[in-house]
């Protein structure tokens, strides 16, 4: 009787001990998955499309030839963009997030804020897009310009900035800032010798994060009016005869990678889905250089910062 | 004294100038919106609410148009299914075996690749979807359209993954120790701890990492706008083409669209829609979140 139940636990204790196996197993080929799923894009994409680039590839502008087309007006067209987005969202995000943390005071308005960041973040990309062809297209009449296209993007990534800002300020603790107080420091001089640099890191990996997400976005700006077929560059910023610079950039058309991309994967011809893959190949790169970026600036940060 | 006042106005205006700038995000809102409900408005002084959901063709731009939102709204339905039976599994599986399984070593390793998965640009899963999972999927499936919402489906499901896991990783990591070591003390395994003590007690935060992935899969774009074809229709057929309310805004606003046009009204009344369903997902998923906050606490 004894024996019984006693081979019948060791039955189940062994059966336990070869699920625990099994699930670590399970886990460890699923996220291994994950990897090869990665690996066989990237693999498929590089196989068709790195053949293609040359630096042709970079020089050329889109042409009705798919042998002759390049990428030149589209990635020259994303870094314009990035830099209005970067130039409305840093700053705004960063501040916000600043005074959410340091100075609001708590109550219904900034729970307010609060809930109003949170949903923002959910919003889909589209409607970014579908909000700013009626607002900065029409309203403002500021037509398929870079400049639309930056402020759409920069809206769309203001809440990441602004939810990692805060996380990062939230990491340090008080006693830095009351030290900071006890030696007559006003909230502001605070915030710019103390909070802002202690939590650098933190915000920069937010801030990176945010932008490559800003460079692979494609919808919100096929709403916008960006153009698959753009064949000269935004006119330079800086010229050789008086006034010397010039913003009128800002208001050229624009293509960038993503919608050149996707203008090449609709096009039925195969001979455009190889531009489709090379051009994919060099956004991801973009994209995930980025974030490789973003992880070692994490990295470095908080080797740095032990509190 | 000079100088004090000089420094607390300082302190006055840049606590201005910082407030400014969090009052900002709520014009963002505002104006989101405003446009929507401004620009769509006058579609429904044409079309009467009962043709617009009963209604089961979406032809706007044909001669003789029918706006039935229906058939959008069963295609994103249909693609957003999809993408949660690859996402739900998959991101359970992971955040289990990242927080409860894996050493503090493989989690260093695995944890920021998996992120990577999240940081692939849409446009480029939309090619995957089309050249690879199709093709390969047309093998399983003989009868597999070209353009589908299968393989749409899927893709997005897998893009999707690393939101469900990493949420659902915290809400774990958030259990107490004690409840883990109380059951591991009783003598059950691993495997039981982490399904019978660890997840129901992470259960909200699970469940809310499920609702705010489940409102990303609906707001989708470029995977279906790619993949899935872009011919609307009322029904839940995988094997076939569909168009998702994401994907039909970003087909039309593509043409040249005059203001004010009916085909312009439509995209604003899609988003409207698509919000509407974005939101309240969002909503359910942070009172589920906010409410475990507290409960931890």
């Amino acid at each position: 009787m004894f024996d019984q139940t006693n081979a019948k636990l060791l039955q189940q204790i062994k059966f336990l001990k070869a699920q625990d196996v099994v699930f670590w197993f399970v886990g460890l080929f699923v996220l291994a998955g994950a990897f090869i799923i990665l690996f066989a894009l990237i693999y498929d994409m590089g196989q068709t499309g790195i053949p293609r680039i040359n630096q042709e590839f970079f020089l050329n502008f889109p042409s009705r030839f798919a042998g002759r087309a390049g990428i030149l007006a589209a990635w020259v067209g994303s870094l314009c963009v990035v830099l209005v987005t970067a130039l409305l969202a840093i700053p705004l995000g960063v501040a916000t997030g600043v005074y959410l943390e340091e100075y609001a005071p708590k109550g219904w308005f900034s729970r307010m804020i609060e809930l109003n960041i949170l949903n923002l973040a959910g919003v889909p990309s589209i409607i970014y897009g579908i909000m700013a062809l009626s607002l900065f297209v029409y309203e403002f009449g500021l037509k398929q310009s870079i400049l639309t296209a930056g402020m759409t993007l920069g809206l769309l990534i203001l809440p990441i900035i602004i939810v990692t800002t805060r996380e990062a300020i939230r990491t340090i603790p008080n006693h830095i800032r009351e030290a900071s107080y006890a030696l007559g420091a006003t909230k502001w001089q605070t915030v710019r010798s103390h909070i802002v640099p202690y939590s650098f890191g933190g915000i920069m990996t937010g801030v990176v994060i945010a932008l490559s997400r800003a460079i692979g976005e494609t919808a919100p700006l096929l709403t916008v009016g960006a153009v698959a077929f753009i064949a000269f560059l935004p006119t330079p910023p800086v010229m050789a005869v008086a006034p010397y610079v010039s913003a009128q950039w800002l208001m050229d058309p624009y293509t960038v990678m993503p919608i050149q991309m996707f203008n090449w994967i609709s096009r039925p011809q195969e001979e455009f889905h190889v531009n489709a893959a090379a051009a994919g190949i060099v956004l991801l790169s973009m994209t995930l250089v980025l974030n490789a970026l973003a992880i070692f600036i994490r990295y470095r940060f908080r080797k740095k910062y032990k509190w | 004294m000079k100088y004090k006042l000089r420094r607390q106005l300082t302190e006055k205006f840049i606590e201005l100038i910082l407030f400014l700038a969090a009052a900002s995000s709520v014009l963002i809102t505002f104006f989101i919106v405003y446009t929507l409900v401004t620009e769509a408005f006058p579609f429904f002084k044409e079309v009467g609410l009962k043709d617009f959901i009963f209604e089961t063709e979406w032809t706007p731009l044909f001669e003789n148009p029918k706006y039935g939102i229906a058939a959008l709204v069963s295609g994103t339905l249909l693609t957003t299914t999809i993408a949660l039976f690859v996402a739900l599994p998959f991101g359970i599986i992971t955040s289990v075996f990242l927080s409860e399984y894996a050493t503090d070593k493989v989690r260093e390793i695995f944890k920021p690749l998996l992120e990577l998965l999240a940081a692939v640009p849409t446009v480029v899963y939309g090619y995957f979807a089309m050249t690879l999972i199709t093709p390969w999927l047309q093998k399983i499936f003989p009868d597999l359209s070209g353009f589908n919402a299968l393989s749409a489906g899927l893709v997005m499901g897998i893009m999707i993954v690393p939101y469900v896991s990493s949420l659902s990783e915290d809400a774990m990591r958030a259990v107490p120790q004690q409840l883990r070591e109380g059951s591991l003390a009783l003598g059950a395994s691993k495997f039981q701890t982490s399904f019978r003590v660890v997840i129901p007690s992470a259960f909200s935060g699970i469940a809310s990492a499920f609702v705010l992935a489940i409102s990303r899969a609906l707001g989708e774009t470029m995977v279906v706008a790619i993949a899935a074809g872009l011919e609307p229709k009322f029904g839940f057929n995988p094997l076939g083409p569909t168009e998702t309310l994401t994907a039909y805004i970003v087909q039309v606003s593509q043409g040249d669209l005059p203001q004010g046009s009916m085909g312009y009204r439509t995209i604003y009344v899609c988003g409207i829609v698509l919000l509407l369903f974005t939101l309240t997902f969002n909503i359910i998923g942070q009172t589920i979140r906010h409410r475990m906050e507290k409960q931890v606490k």
